[in-house]
């Protein structure tokens, strides 16, 4: 059985990207698999009583070291902000190429903790800073230094002690190269030191709040449960800076929703399922209740649809254990054919990234897919002719060539860089001054003016004859050669509408990251979670790698 | 030290705010990156030029021939260096190209670069008494280490190099015969039994 490819114009809709999960796929799951045979050390902790000073936790195999420094800072209660306009944090850390010197350690206490106005090295890799949940924070202390443990319904309404609000890497404020590090063999996939790092803080968090409350009353104080700790996570604050990296990324964007593609498609061309794999699956959709029944927002949009899912993935449940009958040829193909028919967008996706569970054969190659060589795929063919640029437009681009951006309502908006932060934001063109400064994210409509211009012109017209006097099209000329070759390389809709819901381009962002628990603030920024549930760093050698269906076991 | 990353996105931003459209811009941010990577003061240059931009008129080539006079302002090294990417299998015809008046010739540089990748063809570039040799977009010789660049040049040459060796027929033989002491003298009986030996040639 040959199964087709999705259709990149229902797949990159952004309803149906904002529906996406998390999957064997994600990076922080990618990241665990590779490094679980590393060496995990804590190798400085040097904190003060209230939990203030310095850590270095490292990962090491044969002649490589990550190493994590952690600068935990006392700050005011009123200088505590997850706005990225902050310039405070409760910690601050960087991710160290090997293991820091003093003079490291001393020199990056000066440039941490500044963030974005410090100044790194190419020795370091990434940056971030984090706060505490302080009601979390405070509560597990006490509960800790009282010689209890914390209450669990309060842990599990939050989720984490502490939450990132930026994590950086590839160059930002001095930070190494991409190119520096790009042909190691462990990091052969995207943002796999981002997710080092975030997951080396969670531990860090751990520490601290043992620490301090072993400090506030030695004699009685206990430490947090390793189960307990395994059920928090990392929680994290995003926003908009997030939304233009996949719209600035086309070839790794279509490398990550290609390798989800293919890895259904095999799944779906799977003659015949073993028992195993069947019960493994079964298992995994039913553990993961769980999670949506957990799932904690105050959004009427998200509420809305985790209702959906919840009742379409019962529904579901109902039909695996009813009707299905798995030993026919091809059942994950039927499976997905009934999803389409009967369940909502999430659901779908949800289910489809479970599938991945028991295929590791199918899915772990594909890891290796998922980074890009952008810099191959920037010439412009510029020998093609204008013939050639309309075929592609119209094959690739049929539904966003249908949209009227003479309409005010699917011309609204418009996205610019922030003066005060350099951070990408949005307004509306017609109630806010900057427009003139709108950053080329307005893909559909440019693409629309390019289809517009190239009508009047002969089919045999060159690419560079036509680029003379159309400059201000040449970024969208590039990204229609790029789609040519790389189907899922651009999102089928327009990011400038009124109808725009930003948050649906970070969840997608996030869930090849392995988020969980979106929990949208507004249309423009949502809180997740990461890593909860995942294996302590003592736990890697030998982990259940279905970990994130068993939260809260 | 900035990152590379750092100065990709700066240059690609001041690009845009210089009066370029985005498509330009982005092709600037990479071409700036690529100089530095290499080794040259391409920053310093496109700063001095976008300064410079806002006060002085300059001249868009925009389709280039063998030699190319300016109307009397100097030629933007920016137009020029994207339509030479753009233009090159047009332009490697002519094999020559002759620019009079450029101003900041340095930052034609990478776009000629990228070209030699594009045509896989080496690039020798000309003005004043700098040369720069370019080679498949990976590598730059040049003769120039240490020196000022000149802010314009009346007279740019570029040349396409024909896919020859660097060295002569001598040299290579010299080497090959050297590379020959690694190889054993087969004996007979070896070459009876190495790969097709036995067959003729007709079955």
């Amino acid at each position: 059985m040959n199964i087709k490819l999705r259709d990149p114009n229902i797949i990159m809709k952004l309803s149906r990207l904002g529906s996406f999960h998390q999957s064997r796929l994600s990076f922080l799951r990618s990241f665990l698999s590779e490094f679980k045979d590393w060496k995990y050390n804590r190798d400085l902790f040097d904190l003060d009583q209230e939990g203030y000073g310095t850590a270095v936790y490292s990962f090491k195999k044969k002649d490589r070291v990550y190493s994590l420094i952690c600068y935990a800072n006392k700050i005011n209660d009123d200088e505590r902000s997850d706005r990225v306009i902050a310039t405070k944090w409760d910690a601050a850390f960087t991710l160290h190429d090997g293991v820091p010197l003093k003079e490291d350690i001393d020199r990056l206490r000066n440039e941490v903790p500044k963030q974005e106005v410090g100044r790194l090295s190419y020795k370091e890799l990434t940056l971030s800073r984090a706060n505490k949940s302080v009601r979390v924070f405070d509560h597990v202390v006490k509960s800790l230094s009282d010689g209890n443990q914390p209450d669990l319904e309060l842990l599990e309404k939050v989720g984490y002690l502490y939450r990132t609000t930026a994590v950086y890497g590839s160059g930002k404020f001095g930070l190494a190269d991409r190119f520096r590090i790009k042909n190691r063999e462990e990091i052969n996939g995207p943002f796999r030191l981002e997710m080092m790092l975030v997951y080396l803080v969670r531990q860090f968090t751990f520490d601290q709040v043992n620490h301090v409350a072993k400090n506030k009353n030695p004699n009685s104080a206990v430490k947090l449960d390793p189960k307990i700790c395994r059920n928090l996570g990392i929680g994290n604050s995003t926003g908009l800076g997030m939304a233009p990296f996949i719209v600035n990324h086309p070839t790794l964007l279509n490398n990550w929703i290609l390798s989800r593609e293919i890895a259904l498609k095999k799944i779906r061309e799977t003659k015949i399922v073993k028992i195993q794999d069947r019960d493994l699956f079964k298992d995994c959709v039913k553990s993961s209740l769980k999670n949506i029944t957990s799932w904690n927002t105050k959004s009427e949009y998200q509420l809305k649809k985790i209702k959906l899912l919840l009742r379409d993935i019962k529904k579901f449940i109902s039909f695996l254990e009813n009707e299905f009958d798995f030993q026919k040829d091809y059942p994950f193909n039927e499976i997905y054919l009934w999803l389409e028919k009967e369940t909502c967008e999430e659901c779908i996706e949800y289910v489809v990234s479970i599938m991945m569970e028991p295929f590791s054969d199918i899915v772990q190659p594909l890891v290796g897919q998922m980074s890009s060589e952008e810099e191959k795929y920037f010439n412009i063919p510029t020998e093609r002719n204008v013939r050639d640029l309309k075929k592609i437009l119209e094959n690739k681009y049929s539904d966003i060539l249908k949209i009227n951006f003479n309409i005010e309502e699917n011309n609204q908006n418009f996205w610019f860089i922030s003066k005060n932060k350099e951070e990408p934001r949005l307004a509306n063109r017609f109630e806010e001054n900057g427009a003139d400064l709108e950053q080329p994210l307005a893909i559909a409509r440019d693409i629309k003016k390019l289809y517009e211009r190239l009508l009047s012109l002969k089919d045999n017209f060159k690419i560079n004859q036509f680029l003379i006097d159309n400059s201000d099209l040449r970024h969208v000329v590039r990204r229609a050669f790029i789609i040519e070759k790389f189907p899922y390389s651009e999102i089928q809709d327009n990011t400038i509408g009124e109808k725009l819901v930003p948050i649906d381009m970070l969840r997608l962002k996030l869930s090849f990251f392995g988020a969980l628990k979106f929990d949208p603030k507004s249309d423009k920024w949502l809180r997740i979670c990461m890593f909860q549930g995942a294996p302590l760093p003592n736990e890697l050698k030998d982990y259940d790698e279905q970990w994130v269906y068993k939260t809260n076991t | 030290m900035k990152s590379l990353s750092e100065i990709e996105t700066t240059a690609k931003r001041a690009s845009r705010a210089a009066g370029y459209s985005w498509g330009i811009a982005e092709e600037v941010g990479k071409s700036i990156r690529l100089s530095e990577l290499f080794g040259f003061p391409a920053i310093k240059h496109l700063n001095q030029y976008y300064q410079n931009k806002k006060k002085e008129n300059f001249e868009e080539i925009k389709l280039i021939n063998k030699i190319n006079k300016s109307g009397g302002s100097s030629f933007c090294p920016i137009i020029l260096g994207i339509n030479f990417i753009d233009q090159v299998k047009n332009i490697e015809t002519l094999k020559k190209c002759l620019v009079e008046n450029l101003a900041y010739p340095l930052l034609i540089l990478p776009f000629l670069s990228r070209a030699s990748e594009i045509i896989g063809k080496k690039l020798l570039l000309s003005f004043d008494n700098c040369k720069f040799l370019l080679n498949f977009n990976v590598s730059i010789s040049s003769n120039i280490l240490d020196k000022e660049m000149s802010i314009l040049s009346k007279k740019v040459e570029i040349s396409f190099l024909e896919n020859e060796d660097n060295f002569s027929d001598q040299d290579w033989e010299n080497l090959y015969k050297l590379a020959e002491d690694t190889f054993v003298e087969e004996t007979d009986s070896l070459k009876k039994g190495a790969a097709g030996a036995g067959l003729t040639d007709n079955d």
